[in-house]
C-alpha cells in the first residue's frame, strides 16, 4: 500500500467529512498507525490490520466474490458499498471466519488464513455485527452486551454454581464494562429489558454496543443502520464514530445510505456482481464513471435498505 | 428513540426467595401432617420425579435449545445404575450410588448428545431416539442390569442415609422433595450464571454466540451432561421413591414424551415451569378419570372412559397452547400481575 496515496486519501477524506477533521481523529490514525511498529519506520507504518488477497468464493454456480483484494489501515472507517448482493455480506463473513473462501486468503495482524477461525475471532480482536439481527433474545440488554466478554471467562460451572472460585470477579467485572458501554452508547434507560422486545433500531443499537463491549481493533459492521430513520441513522453513525475515537478501533462499514458513508468513511470499496469496481476516497469513488453506473445512478432505489 | 420507560419497573418485588422459601415450609412442615397416603403415592411421589426430570430436560431443550426425545432413558439409565451399584459395590452409601448413577446418565448424555454437534431441531430429536431404543434395548437384552431376576422387575433397596431410614409413604416423600430441592436450587443457580445464559446464547443463535467466543461445541455436550445427570437422578427418585421397583418398562417414548410435555405446558426456559407442567400431567388425568368415572362411570366400561379421558387431555393441551404459548408459568405471572395491581389500586 503506497503512503502517499493513502495520507493523500486521508486529506481529501478530511475535507469531505470536516467534523472527523476537527475531533482531532487524524492523531488516532497517526498513532496507531505510527505508534505500534516497533521500527518506527514510516513504510512499516502502513502495514494494514487487516488485508485480503485473491478472495474467491462461490455457492454452486453462483459467484459471490471473484479475487477481492482489500486492505484496511488502523484506525480508519472503511466503508464497502455495492448493490443487493454484490456480495458485501459474504466478504464479512469471509473476514470473520463463518464463510471459508474458495480462494485466496485473510491476513489478519500479519497472520495469514486460509479460514479465519470462528471460534477463536474475539481473542484476536475482532467483533462484528449482523445484516439481520442476531441479539440473544432470552437475555436482557444488559446480558446481552456482558456476553460479548463470555472469551474470557475462565472459571467453570460448577464454581459458578457455587459461587466460588473467579467466577463472582468475572461477572462483577463484565457486568461494570456492559453498563459502561450501555452508557456511552446511551442504552442504560433499557438495560434490563428482554433484548428481543426492543425496537428494531434500539436492537441495531445494542448489538453494537455487544460487539463494541471487547474494545475489538476490528469491528465488522454489517448494516447496522438499515431499516433506521434518517434520524436513527445519523444517530447511530455519530456513535460508530463515537466508538472509532474512543477504542481506536478500525472499523469495517457496509452500508446502503451513500450520503452516511460518504461522510462517515475514510475509504470506499464498491463492489458489484463479486468484483470490486473501485476503491478510493468518498470524493473520488462518487465521482467515478463506473460506480456510477453500477450503483450509485441508482442509489435512489437502494436508500432506504433496500438491501435487508 | 431512547425514551421507553420499563412498564413493570414500578410493581412492588417481594424478594425472590421468599415464595420458596414458604413453598418448602409448607411441603416439610405440613404436608406431611395433613397429607393422606393417597396424596403421597398417587400424586405428590410421581410430581416430583417428572418435575425433577422436567428441570432437566428444560436445562438441555427450554435453555440450550436441545431438542431430545431421550428423557426416559437416562431416566432409566440412573434407576438401573443406582441400582447396581448399591447392590455391587460394597459399602457404598445410598447417596453415593445416586450420584454416580446420575454421573453414568450424564456420561450416556454426552454419548447421545454428540450428534448436536451437527444436527439441529428435528433431525437432532430423532437421533436422541437412538439413546431411547438402545438404553431400552441393552436394559432387557442384559439380564446383569437386573441381578438375573426372572421377571425382570427388582425391588429397590431401602432408602437409608447415614442410619436414618425413610421408611413408609412420608419418608419416601421427604427423601424425594430433598433430593429434588437441592437439585432444583443447583439448577436455579446454573441457569442464571455464566454458563446458563451461555445456554440461551447458543439456543437464540449459534453463529453469534461462536463468534464472540462461547465455546459452543463444549457448552452444549455440558448442557446434555447437566441434564442427562438431573434427569438421571430423577430416575432413581422414580424407581426408588415412587415405584419401589426397578424396571425398564416404564421408563419408555411415552415418558419421554411426557417429560417433553410438562416443559412445554409449563413454560420452556423455567425452572418454575417444570413444576406447574408436571402438577398438570399428574393431577389432571387423575381428576379427568374421577369425573369421568363419577358422570359417566355406569354408561362406559373403563377402556372407553380412558380413552377418551387421553382424547380430552390431549384436546384440552392443545387449546391451552394456542391460548397461551409460553406456558403455565406465563399465564400465573400475568394472574399474579393482575392479583397485585389489583391490590396496589385499593
Ligand atoms: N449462504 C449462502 N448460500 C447461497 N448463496 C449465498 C449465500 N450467501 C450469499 N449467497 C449469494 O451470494 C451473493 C452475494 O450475497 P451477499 O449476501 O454477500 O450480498 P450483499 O452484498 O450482502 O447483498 P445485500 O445488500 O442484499 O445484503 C448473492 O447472490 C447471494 O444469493
Ligand atoms: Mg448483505
Amino acid at each position: 500500500m503506497p503512503l502517499a496515496s493513502y495520507a493523500l486519501g486521508m486529506m481529501e477524506a478530511s475535507v469531505y467529512a470536516p467534523e472527523v477533521f476537527a475531533r482531532g481523529l487524524p492523531s488516532t490514525l497517526q498513532s496507531s498507525a505510527v505508534g505500534i511498529v516497533p521500527t518506527g519506520s514510516i513504510a512499516d507504518a502502513a502495514v494494514p490490520l487487516l488485508s485480503l488477497q485473491g478472495i474467491g468464493l462461490s455457492f454452486g454456480g453462483v459467484v459471490a466474490l471473484a479475487d477481492i483484494d482489500l486492505s484496511v489501515l488502523s484506525g480508519e472507517i472503511r466503508a464497502i458499498i455495492g448493490p443487493n448482493g454484490a456480495g458485501k455480506s459474504s466478504l464479512i463473513n469471509v473476514i470473520s471466519g463463518v464463510y471459508r473462501p474458495g480462494r485466496g486468503h485473510v491476513q489478519l495482524d500479519g497472520i495469514s488464513y486460509t479460514q479465519v477461525p470462528t471460534q477463536r475471532l474475539a481473542h484476536l480482536g475482532v467483533a462484528r455485527t449482523f445484516q439481520n439481527l442476531a441479539l440473544f433474545k432470552g437475555l436482557s440488554v444488559l446480558d446481552n452486551v456482558a456476553s460479548g466478554l463470555a472469551y474470557k471467562v475462565r472459571s467453570n460451572f460448577a464454581g459458578q454454581v457455587l459461587g466460588i472460585g473467579r467466577s463472582r470477579g468475572e461477572r462483577r467485572d463484565s457486568l461494570s464494562r456492559a453498563d459502561q458501554i450501555l452508557e456511552f452508547l446511551d442504552l442504560t434507560a433499557v438495560r434490563d429489558r428482554l433484548a428481543g422486545t426492543l425496537p428494531y433500531g434500539l436492537q441495531k443499537r445494542v448489538e453494537l454496543a455487544r460487539a463494541l463491549v471487547a474494545e475489538p481493533r476490528l469491528l465488522l459492521l454489517d448494516e447496522p443502520m438499515a431499516g433506521m430513520t434518517a434520524s436513527e441513522k445519523s444517530e447511530m453513525a455519530g456513535f460508530v464514530r463515537a466508538a472509532r475515537d474512543r477504542f481506536a478501533t478500525t472499523v469495517v462499514l457496509i452500508e446502503h445510505d451513500v450520503g452516511v458513508v460518504m461522510g462517515l468513511s475514510d475509504r470506499i470499496a464498491v463492489l458489484d456482481y463479486g468484483r470490486k469496481i473501485a476503491d478510493a476516497t468518498p470524493d473520488e469513488v462518487r465521482n467515478d464513471q463506473r460506480v456510477i453506473d453500477a450503483y450509485l445512478g441508482v442509489a435512489s432505489d437502494n436508500e432506504d435498505g433496500a438491501g435487508i | 428513540m431512547t425514551a421507553i420507560t420499563d412498564e413493570f419497573s414500578s410493581a412492588p418485588v417481594l424478594p425472590k426467595w421468599i415464595a420458596p422459601v414458604l413453598l418448602l415450609a409448607f411441603a416439610y412442615g405440613v404436608v406431611p401432617l395433613i397429607g393422606s397416603s393417597y396424596l403421597f403415592e398417587a400424586i405428590l411421589l410421581p410430581f416430583l420425579a417428572l418435575s425433577l426430570a422436567g428441570v432437566g430436560l428444560n436445562i438441555l431443550t427450554g435453555y440450550a435449545g436441545q431438542v431430545s426425545l431421550g428423557s426416559a432413558a437416562f431416566m432409566a439409565a440412573g434407576a438401573f445404575a443406582a441400582y447396581n451399584f448399591y447392590l455391587r459395590v460394597e459399602g457404598l452409601p445410598l447417596i453415593g450410588s445416586i450420584v454416580l448413577a446420575g454421573i453414568v446418565a450424564a456420561a450416556i448424555g454426552i454419548v447421545f448428545g454428540l450428534p448436536s454437534l451437527r444436527l439441529k431441531g428435528f433431525y437432532l430429536a430423532v437421533s436422541t431416539l437412538a439413546a431411547q431404543f438402545f438404553v431400552q434395548w441393552a436394559l432387557t437384552k442384559f439380564s446383569w442390569f437386573s441381578n438375573d431376576s426372572a421377571s425382570g422387575v427388582i425391588d429397590a433397596p431401602k432408602l437409608l442415609i447415614s442410619g436414618f431410614a425413610f421408611d413408609g409413604a412420608v419418608g419416601r416423600y421427604l427423601f424425594a422433595l430433598t433430593v429434588v430441592s437441592i437439585l432444583t436450587f443447583l439448577a436455579y443457580r446454573l441457569v442464571s450464571s455464566q454458563t446458563g445464559r451461555n445456554f440461551i446464547a447458543i439456543r437464540d443463535n449459534e453463529t453469534a454466540a461462536r463468534i464472540i467466543g462461547i465455546p459452543v461445541l463444549k457448552t452444549k455436550l455440558l448442557a446434555f451432561a447437566i441434564s442427562s445427570f438431573i434427569i438421571g437422578v430423577a430416575g432413581v427418585i422414580w424407581a426408588f421413591a415412587y415405584l419401589r421397583t426397578v424396571e425398564p418398562d416404564g421408563f419408555d417414548l411415552d415418558r419421554s414424551f411426557q417429560i417433553l410435555f410438562i416443559i412445554i405446558i409449563g413454560g420452556l426456559a423455567s425452572i418454575r415451569g417444570a413444576f406447574f407442567g408436571a402438577a398438570l400431567i399428574v393431577v389432571f388425568p387423575l381428576a379427568l378419570s374421577r369425573l369421568g368415572g363419577f358422570l359417566l362411570g355406569d354408561v362406559f366400561d373403563s377402556g372407553v372412559l380412558d380413552m377418551s379421558q387421553r382424547i380430552v387431555l390431549g384436546a384440552l393441551i392443545i387449546l391451552f397452547l394456542i391460548l397461551e404459548p409460553d406456558g403455565l408459568v406465563a399465564l400465573w405471572d400475568r394472574v399474579r400481575r393482575r392479583l397485585l395491581f389489583a391490590w396496589q389500586s385499593t
